[in-house]
Formats: structure tokens, sequence, C-alpha cells
């Protein structure tokens, strides 16, 4: 089959490679039908997150037909069922699965020995993101070996669209638990750092959580046309100052929840030095993520309230200000997504007309233009903002 | 090819590369990550064998700034090699200008190794051709094209509109583990509703 395939920073390659095939009872072959670049595949299409091999196929966005079931996930499962696949692999039966706390389940990352390692205790399997996280591979291919598939699927029925559905997988329910995270109050404002398609699904999720205001901050004017499109005031960080700006909307206290749709990669630029200060830090190998937005967002939240960070973060960061974060008893909330804590109540949204996911949709593409999309979505050339590839 | 190593650890289902395809590596990419390359490996020669330049070309006594170029040639290729490879290669021709005019320093002629100094000069100038023409290249490549971006004034994301979306969720019950401090309302008289919210 093709796939894309890791080959070394910023090397990736639309490539033959052999069908996956069946390997655990629990396992089952999706055939994908749509499948989607994801900001943070840029995290690995710049080797900022150690943990890849040449030949690794990337891709966690996905949704397809099953071809073929294993013998013990045929109870939830059959040929020709239409499923979205989320991104964190869920054994559905250790203690933090029982729990919904999908994305550290402790049984799905075949990798344990190493994560335990790096992170103290490793956290769940996850599609086509690095050996630290179980070094599966990816469904930005043909086909896709699901593991554990009786649990790590989300239903979904004929007659409803890919392009509608097929962000239940990762980007959707990321947007959204990083506003459920933020417990919204009618009364609050929530700002959000980051207008990709992370961010773009976080505002969403604020509004139809019913915020006062969501307020958006980019730089790119078609990205923050469209938070602008989904009900957010928008602040261009070239154009005007973030924190005096989310003051002024904020009558001088802050915003009550802030969320970071950034992670581990800010924008640089000499107008906030401190991100050319990490810029320098990460190529000497002295630190390995950009927390300008981290920076920002304790200093400008309202005291008691709530950081909410959906953004990927890799390693290690340096000039927290944690005396600001202490002394205003901010709460942060992190995590990678639990998605399938959320998928049903989402899906159901979806059929009713609340919202479409499909508007993030800017490229849609054959699996051999991949390659080359990985470059456009990260230049943000031509206005991109999501690309879905059809295998 | 490295990825033929790593199928030898692949698991029996997992997918093995058979041949490659595109890359999303482009010419230009592939000259900045030579230039890169070639910028670590004059750097490492300078800083560990400065003599052996300052011989060759009659410049004895001038290791130090030899081995600071050194240092500076190690900074272009850490750039050039990362994704912001533009910044790397327009810092290479920076520093080939900086080279130029340290050779054009050495072309006395009192100095007996005045041909090393011209084969210097003219090698620098050609890697400096290379440069111009590299970091036009990935520039051109990797750059945002002026002129408007498409408009995604209408996509909001709402098929109802957004009047309607906003709160349109409020049905929702945020589970206990993901509630936040209490607001004001919790500990208010006026809001006992609020602190008997379910725990
Ligand atoms: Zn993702
Ligand atoms: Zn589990």
């Amino acid at each position: 089959m093709r796939a894309l395939v890791w080959h070394g920073k910023e090397d990736i390659r639309c490539d033959t490679v052999t069908d996956p095939e069946i390997e655990q009872p629990r396992d089952a072959i999706v055939k994908v039908t749509s499948c989607a670049i994801c900001g943070s595949d840029l995290h690995l299409f710049h080797n900022f997150i150690p943990a890849m091999l040449p030949g690794d196929v990337m891709g966690h966005e996905m949704m397809g037909e099953v071809v073929e079931v294993g013998p013990e996930a045929r109870g939830k499962l059959k040929k020709g069922d239409r499923v979205v696949v989320p991104f964190t692999i869920i054994c559905g039966e250790c203690d933090q699965c029982k729990r919904g706390n999908f994305s550290v389940c402790q049984r799905s990352n075949r990798k344990k020995d190493l994560a335990d390692k790096v992170f103290g205790h490793a956290t769940a399997g996850l599609f086509g993101y690095t050996h630290l996280t179980g070094g599966y591979p990816g469904g930005q291919a043909e086909y896709l070996r699901v593991p554990f598939a009786d649990a790590t699927h989300i239903k979904v029925p004929d007659g409803i669209p890919d392009e509608k559905v097929l962000f239940l997988g990762d980007i959707f329910p990321t947007g959204w638990q990083a506003a459920v995270q933020c417990d919204i109050q009618p009364t609050d404002t929530v700002a959000i750092w980051g207008c990709g398609p992370v961010g773009q699904m976080a505002i969403r999720s604020a509004v139809l959580l019913g915020a006062k205001q969501v307020i958006a901050i980019d730089h790119l004017p078609e990205r923050l046309e469209m938070a602008q499109a989904g009900g957010a005031i928008t602040i261009n960080f070239d154009e005007e100052s973030v924190v005096e700006r989310l003051n002024e909307l904020t009558g001088g206290e802050g915003p009550e929840k802030c969320i970071d749709a950034i992670g581990m990669e800010a924008h640089v630029s000499p107008s906030m030095p401190d991100t050319v200060y990490d810029r320098a830090k990460q190529m000497l190998g002295a630190e390995s993520d950009r927390p300008h937005v981290l920076r920002e967002m304790i200093y400008v939240c309202r005291p008691a309230g709530v950081i909410s960070i959906p953004g990927v973060y890799g390693g290690l960061v340096d000039k927290i200000p944690m005396g600001q974060l202490m002394n205003k008893g901010l709460t942060i909330r992190t995590g990678q997504t639990h998605v399938n804590r959320w998928t049903d109540d989402l899906l159901r949204r979806i059929e009713e007309g609340q919202i479409d996911p499909s508007f993030v949709i800017t490229h849609t593409v054959s699996l051999d233009e991949g390659p080359e999309m990985y470059k456009v979505f990260r230049d943000k050339q031509d206005s991109c903002i999501k690309v879905v590839l059809k295998p | 090819m490295a990825y033929y190593i790593s199928n030898i650890a692949r698991s029996k289902g997992d997918p093995k590369v058979l041949h490659s395809g595109p890359s999303s590596l482009g010419a230009a990419d592939r000259l900045a990550k030579a230039l890169g390359w070639f910028s670590i490996g004059l750097g490492i020669a300078e800083l560990v064998a400065p003599e052996r330049f300052t011989r060759a070309l009659g410049m004895e006594g001038k290791e130090a700034l030899v081995r600071a170029y050194g240092v500076r040639e190690l900074g272009h290729g850490i750039v050039s090699l990362s994704p912001d490879k533009h910044v790397g290669l327009w810092s290479r021709v920076a520093g080939d200008g900086l080279d130029i005019a340290t050779l054009m320093t050495a072309m006395r002629h009192d100095n007996p190794k005045r041909d090393n100094v011209g084969i210097a000069l003219a090698a620098v100038l050609g890697v400096t051709l290379l440069d111009i023409v590299g970091a036009q290249a990935v520039t051109a490549r990797h750059s945002r094209p002026r002129g408007r971006p498409r408009s995604y004034r209408d996509r909001t994301g709402f098929p109802q509109g957004v009047q309607a979306a906003r709160g349109a969720a409020r049905d929702f019950q945020v589970p206990p583990d993901m509630r936040a401090a209490p607001t004001l309302a919790a500990v208010s008289d006026r809001a006992p509703q609020e602190r008997a919210r379910p725990h």
C-alpha cells in the first residue's frame, strides 16, 4: 500500500510499504477513506520530539471502513463498519480507562519501558506519534491496523460525509476538552492563543458552552478571519499588544480562562524577545520547547483563573514565571485528549446540526500530494489551515 | 537507506518500506542541508586545527580569529540545518563577506603564500555564489506569497448561525474532575444552588 513515511527532519515521503496485518486478537484493519495532517504532526516534521525512526508511518487523524477483525474484537466490530479512529489507543479496561482518562491508558503503549524512563510513567499508545507512545504506524496510509480495536473506535452512521465526522478522532474533541476543562461560566471571558485547527475547534466549543466572550489570538489574517466567523473577537499580535488588548476587553481584570492551542513551537519574532531566546536555546539543544504562550497566559490570566493546555509540549521549558503562577492561584489543566470520553456527545451535536467541523478544511488532496502539503501547511502558504488526504 | 535498518526492528504486522516515493524536501532544501553540513565541517576544522589555515594562508598569529570564525561557522551550520534554514543561508552569505574581507588582507605582495590565498578567495567566491542561489531558492520555496489570503468569512462552523450557537451546549455537564476553582457565586449567599452543586 502507499503511506506517508517519516525519513528524517522535514523529509516525509509517499512510499510503497507492506500492508499492515492483524497481530493481536483484539486488532482490526481499517481501509482508510479520509485522513488529515495535524498541527502536531509538524513537531515530528521538524524532529522536535525525538524518538521517530526512519520508516515510521505518519498520521493520527483517520477514518474508514473495517475490512478485517481479530477474533477478540468481533463482538464489538464487524467487517463493513464505518469508524473514526481516535488518536489515543485505549484498552477500555485498565484503571485509567475506567475513569475516562483514556489518553493515559496503562496498557496500550507497547514501548512502556522506554516511556516509563522518559515520562516517569507511560502514557497511552498513540498512532503515528513516535516510539515514546508505542511507535504505532499511523493512518496517513491506505490501510491501518487498529490495536485494541474493540475499544479504540468511534462508530459513525452511513449517510453523513467523512468531512463532518473525521475530526471526531482528534481536533474536535481536543478543542472541546480544552474548553470543558475551563469549566466555562456564562460570565467568563475565554482567551484562546492560536487559530490553527485546534484553536478553531476550541473557539467553537467555548461559544457553544456559553462563554460571555471568546477572544482569539493569532497573526495570520485568514486564520483570524475564520476565528471571527466562529464568533470570536480577534487580536492580531503583529499589530497590537496581546496583554493590553486582553485587559482592555475584560475591564482591566484579565480573562478568567486561557487556552494554549499553540504548544511548543510559538511564533518567533524580534518583537517578542523571549521567543528569539527560546529559538536560540532550542537550536543548541538547551531547551526543547518555546513556551512564549505559557508565559503570556500566566501573566495575563485573572487570579484564580484556569489555564488549559491542549497544545503539545515535548520536553523542557525555561523561564516559566512560577511566582506569578503560584501567587495568582492559577489552575493548570493539561493532557492529551481523552477522545472517547466526548465523542458520543459530540457526534450527536454534529448530527443535530449544532456544529459542522468540516468548516476548517481548506485543502483536500490525494495521498501522493501529502509530502508537498506538509510543506504548504507548515509554511502557511495558500491560506492553508487544514489538509485532508484521500488515500 | 536508514529505513532498512529500522525495518528489521519492526513488529511483524507493521508496514515496512518497500520503496520510497517523492519527498517533502525540495532541491533548495537539499542544497541548504548540504551547505549546513559544510558549515559544520568547516567550523570544526577551524576550531580544532586553526594553525593549518593560518600556515597555508601566511596568516600566522591569527589562530584566535580562525577559531572565532569556526564558532561562527558552526552557528551558520546549526541554523541552516534547522527549519529556519533561510536565516542560516543568509547568515552564511554575510559570513562569506567577512571571509572575503579577511582573505583580502592576506593578499599582500610580501605574503609568500599569496597563491594559496588566491585559491582560497576563488573557492570562497564560488561558495558565496552557491549560498546566494540557495538562500534565494529556500526563501522563495518557504515564504508566504504576497497578495490577499483566501476569505474564510463564511466559515462559521455553525449550520444554524453564530447567534444560535452561543450557549447551545449549556446542557453539557462538566464532569466533576474538570470543574475549576469555585466561582464567586459558589461562596456567595445569593446563589445557594451553586454551592450545592454536586461534586
Ligand atoms: Zn492531532
Ligand atoms: Zn486502558
